[in-house]
Order: C-alpha cells, then structure tokens, then sequence
C-alpha cells in the first residue's frame, strides 16, 4: 500500500526507534523494565505497520502469512519453555535474527531491479526517498552514477550476510550446547584455530569479492551463496571451542553480532530505523558482553580464544578417591534447624530439579523456627548472568532475601550453615587458590568461611566447569546425595518433625 | 541524505547504546540482553519490504523464510522477555508472596 506519505513514514520509524530507546533504558531498571519490554513491543509493531503502509509491496497476503507462522511458531516456544531452558531459546531467536538479516541482504543486492540508477529505483519507493528519516536514497546517488548497487552498500551487504551466518551457525552450537545435545566442553581438535583462522579468511576474500562486483553492478547470487556457506562454516568453528560455563557471554556477543548486522542490512536498504536500531543493539550489546565477562572476572578474547584445557582441572585423579562425608536428610535438618544463620547458595541443579519452590518452603520453616535464612546468588549462578534471580522470582521469594555475591560473602563468616544447593563452580575455592584452573579468578561465594557446609549433589560429578571441588572432601562439608527437590522435600519433612 | 549523514546516524547511535545500559545491575543482563535481541527483531521491516519487491520465485520464496524468521525473533523474544520480567513484579509487595502463595508451596 502507498498510504503514508514519506514525511509520515519517516516521523513512524523516528517513533519506533525512539521506543527502542526508551525500552532500553527501561530495561536497565528493576522497577521500569517490564513497561520498557512493551515500550519495545509497541516500537516493533509500529515499524512494522508503518512498512506496510508506506511501501508499494507485493505479495502482500503471503507476507502476512508468514509473519503469522512466525508468530504461531514464536510464542507458543516463548511460552511454554521452561525457565531454566530460556537461555538457549534466546540464543536461537538471536540466530534466526541473524539468518533473516543475511537474507535480507542478499536477497536487496541480488534482487534488487536493474535500472538506470539506483536513484531511480529508490525514488519509486516512497518509504525511502524525499526528506527525512528514511530518505537518503541510496549512497549511489551521492557517490555518482553507478547503474550497480553501489561499492559502499555491497560491503555493508556482504558485511551483513558474513556476520548474520556467523551469528546464525553459532548460535545453533551454543543451543546445541546449552540443551546438551552435544557436550558442554570445549571441542577442540588439532589445526582447530588455523581452520578456523583460514575459513574467515576466505569468508572476508569472498566478501571482497562481492564489494568488487557491486561496485558496477549486481554481486551474483552464486557468490553470496557460497559466502554464506562459508560464514556458518566459520559461524560454527568459533563458537566450538568455547567452554560450557562461558557460552551466555557467547550469546551476548553475537546479539550484538545480529544488531550489527541489522544496522548494515539498514544500510544496504535506506532504512534509517534498521540502521538505528541494529547499532543500538549492537552498541548495548557489547557493553553487555563485557559487563557479563567482568561478573564471572573472565576477559572476551580468553572466552573465545583460550578454550579450556580439560586436563588443567586441579585434582582430578586422586581426588576421585578421598573419602567424603554424606548424611541423612535428618542429619541436614538438625544442622540447619539448631542454626542461628543459614545462607541459601542455589545454583543451577535447583531450577533444574524445579525445587525453587521446596526451597522457599524450607526457607520459611527455618524462619519460623528463628533462623535467620538469607540467600547469595552469584552473578552468573544458573546459565546466565542474572538467571537464578528470574528463576527465585518466579518461586515467589521475596526479592529482599536475595543477597548479591558483595553483600554475602562477609555474611557467610558469620554464618553457621552455608547451603548448597545444586551449585559447585561458584563455590570452588579453586578459582581463589589454585592458579592453574580454569574458573581461576573469576569471583566466588566463599561458602568455605561458613561454620558448616552442607552439599546437596546429585552426584559427585564436577559442575559445568569440569573441575573437582576440594571443598566437598573438607571435614566441615555435609553432602546429601540425590535429586535436589527430593531432597528438599525430605529435609523438609525433617526439619517439621524437630 | 548522504554518507556522511548516514556516518552521523552510526556513530550517534552507539553512544546511545552505549549509555543506556552502561549501569545496569547482574539481576537484570539475561532481561535485557533478551529484550535487545527481539529489539534486532525488527529486521523484520527489512524482511517485508524485499519480500514485497521480489521478482522471481526464489526470491519470493527466500524474503518469505526471512519474514518468518524475523518474526520468530522479534514477537518470541518480547514475549519471553516479558515471562521473565513478569517474574520480577511480585518482589514489590513484601506481603503478597508469604500470603497469596501459601496454596502454590506445597
């Protein structure tokens, strides 16, 4: 449809990115981040009304279909998956944005109708000519008088067509990763970086390539076809041999991959709002990803470039046989009963055990008993930064409660239980003694300071990391071996019969 | 327009970028790296509108695959970030979760 003149079109994108912002900016705030959400939402849909509204389409019926398979295909995952699954959903909306991107690209530079000059084919497009938000029409009209699409927009292109295959690919390995079908270590094999190192080069020549056949005329599409084959081969070689507990920093990172992309595909297109809100993105999502790396004291290039070396783990051999101390769920209950301090440590075997509740009711037994309970939630405690604060919300325990790893740490000296409950890096007193780990100096809750320590484990196997945790075989450690809400619940049972 | 306001665009965004979320506390990364990726989501205008110029079946067939794509990005990942942050509201009201929840603990 023709409908909006392009002084409107371009006021809607100049409103829809403003909501980009303002929904940023909410979401940086506990008390505004569900309306900045709906701001966001609200942006999104106006964008995309108003590109209905303002561009001469065809096949108008099929694209609506789509959006409407998408739509019954998005929020019913949205919906239904499990909290403790959601990281990996994140990742694969990330990767699908990518892939959308890299076809947009592609399909604007090979598609895109022949005529004299890439003016005039803009000019027959409302939404991107004239004055005003969407309207530079086309670099080629600044640059001269290309009949092709333009040396400038096909590197954007060719930029948007590497990255988003990259991000797609990868953010298929880290699902693959994080839903465990395959394994959370890190894969890496003999000549892996030189693979990885030759194959992005060959990716950037054959994006040169396309830069050198747009410059005065179209890319073929058999190139950007074999460019995009090659950018999921290299998409996948660097996400591989990336460790298990850093993958959510991957994720970020190539988020911010995907807004980049989105702000090249805005180039390529004359779209000022994908142009604004792709680097947005990206822009955010950068400072994201080194916020979360500074959490775990981790830097991006050792994530992405010094994959773990599995055999560094400290004490894997002999530690395997040293005795360890198990009890009874009676046992915990009198620990935890006759204590003045209980601090709570949850981690990820917790949500997924699915105990968030069990372990409020716990909580609000001891309480009543006069135990002072509090819970330390580290940073990156679940799968990802802030994860197990959205898990415990959704229990219903009281935000108050939750003590950030700053505030309980010199609480766990004065405490006389610290309770573990499906965690083990975090509490690994490993990353503060012994050099050689892989969880080496990223930040800990010192549970070691705590009177007692009681373990509920499913097993003795090491946690994410794959490192052992010395703390397990100390005199003063407890452990409760089984499923975490099994085992809640029987403590439970225990501590009402004290 | 021209390059150079296009440049402007660019590089104005990324302070923008940078400075919305330069002091933002852990509880809220994993909300807010996945509402800045349904943000991304809005590819979709970019999807539509080559899907709408498409001349050939291929073509028409690949910006069709990219509008779903899109779609699953942009409208899932709104609505899975607002599942987690609807999560966050009931911390607010101090009473409400030891009272209203007793029935949900069980």
């Amino acid at each position: 449809m023709n409908l909006l003149s392009p002084t409107w079109t371009a006021l809607g994108y100049l409103v829809a990115a403003v909501c980009f912002i303002l929904a940023l900016k909410g979401l940086s705030s506990p008390a505004t981040a569900r309306r900045g959400n709906l701001i966001g939402a609200g942006g999104a849909a106006l964008a995309v009304v108003v590109a209905f509204l303002s561009e001469d389409l065809h096949h108008e019926l099929a694209i609506i279909a789509a959006i409407v398979v998408g739509t019954v295909v998005g929020v019913p995952a949205a919906r239904r998956v499990a909290m403790t699954q959601m990281p990996q959903l994140v990742a694969l909306f990330n990767g699908v944005g990518g892939a959308a991107a890299a076809l947009v690209a592609a399909l604007e530079l090979v598609h895109r109708p022949q005529l004299e000059s890439y003016g005039i084919v803009i000019s027959g497009d409302p939404g991107s000519r004239g004055f005003g938000w969407t309207a530079f029409s086309g670099l080629a009209d600044a640059a001269g008088f290309h009949t092709g699409v333009g040396g400038i927009a096909s590197a954007a292109g060719a930029f948007t067509v590497l990255v988003g295959c990259v991000s797609f690919a990868g953010s298929c390995i880290t699902f693959a990763k994080l839903q465990e079908l395959m394994t959370g270590r890190p894969v890496t094999f003999p000549g892996g970086q030189y693979l990885f190192g030759g194959g992005l080069a060959v990716a950037v020549a054959l994006a040169a390539w396309v830069v050198v056949q747009g410059a005065d005329g179209r890319p073929s599409g058999l190139l950007l076809a074999l460019l995009a084959l090659v950018s999921l081969v290299v998409g996948v070689l660097f996400v591989l041999p990336v460790g298990g507990a850093d993958v959510p920093i991957v994720i970020s990172l190539l988020n911010a991959f995907t807004g980049l992309t989105v702000a090249a595909s805005g180039y390529v297109l004359s779209n000022t709002l994908l142009l604004v809100a792709g680097t947005l993105v990206g822009a955010s999502g950068t400072i994201l990803t080194r916020l979360m790396a500074a959490a775990m004291g981790r830097s991006i290039s050792s994530i992405l470039f010094g994959a773990f070396k599995g055999s560094t783990a400290g004490t894997v051999g002999p530690g395997s046989d040293r005795p360890v101390r198990s009890g009874s769920p009676e046992d915990v209950a009198i620990l935890l009963g006759y204590a003045r301090k209980v601090v709570i440590v949850p981690g990820y075997g917790l949500a997924v055990a699915q105990a968030q509740h069990t372990i409020r009711e716990l909580a609000e037994l001891l309480e009543a008993r006069g135990v002072e309970v509090i819970y330390g939630i580290h940073p990156v405690a679940g799968r990802m930064p802030g994860h197990m604060n959205v898990l415990l919300a959704e229990a219903n325990v009281p935000y108050e409660v939750l003590k950030e790893m700053d505030e309980v740490n010199p609480e766990l000296k004065t405490a006389d239980v610290a309770l573990v409950v499906g965690a083990n890096d975090v509490v690994n007193p490993a990353a503060k003694t012994t050099p050689g780990a892989p969880i080496y100096g990223m930040p800990i809750l010192e549970v070691d300071q705590a009177q007692q320590v009681v373990f509920l484990k499913r097993s003795m196997r090491p946690g994410f990391a794959g490192i052992e945790n010395d703390l397990l075989y100390d005199p003063k450690t407890m452990l409760l071996f089984g499923d975490a809400k099994d085992s809640l619940t029987k403590v439970v049972s225990a501590v009402k019969t004290l | 327009m021209d390059a150079m306001t296009l440049l402007t665009f660019f590089v104005l965004s990324v302070f923008v970028g940078f400075e919305v979320v330069s002091k933002v506390s852990t509880t809220l990364h994993t909300p807010l790296m996945s509402g800045a990726n349904a943000i991304h989501g809005v590819i979709l205008v970019g999807a539509i509108i080559v899907t709408g110029r498409s001349e050939s079946t291929l073509a028409l067939v690949l910006g069709l695959v990219a509008v779903v794509l899109a779609t699953v990005n942009m409208v899932g990942g709104f609505v899975v970030t607002d599942r987690m942050l609807e999560m966050f509201k009931g911390r607010s009201r101090p009473a409400g979760p030891g009272g209203g929840d007793a029935g949900g603990a069980r």
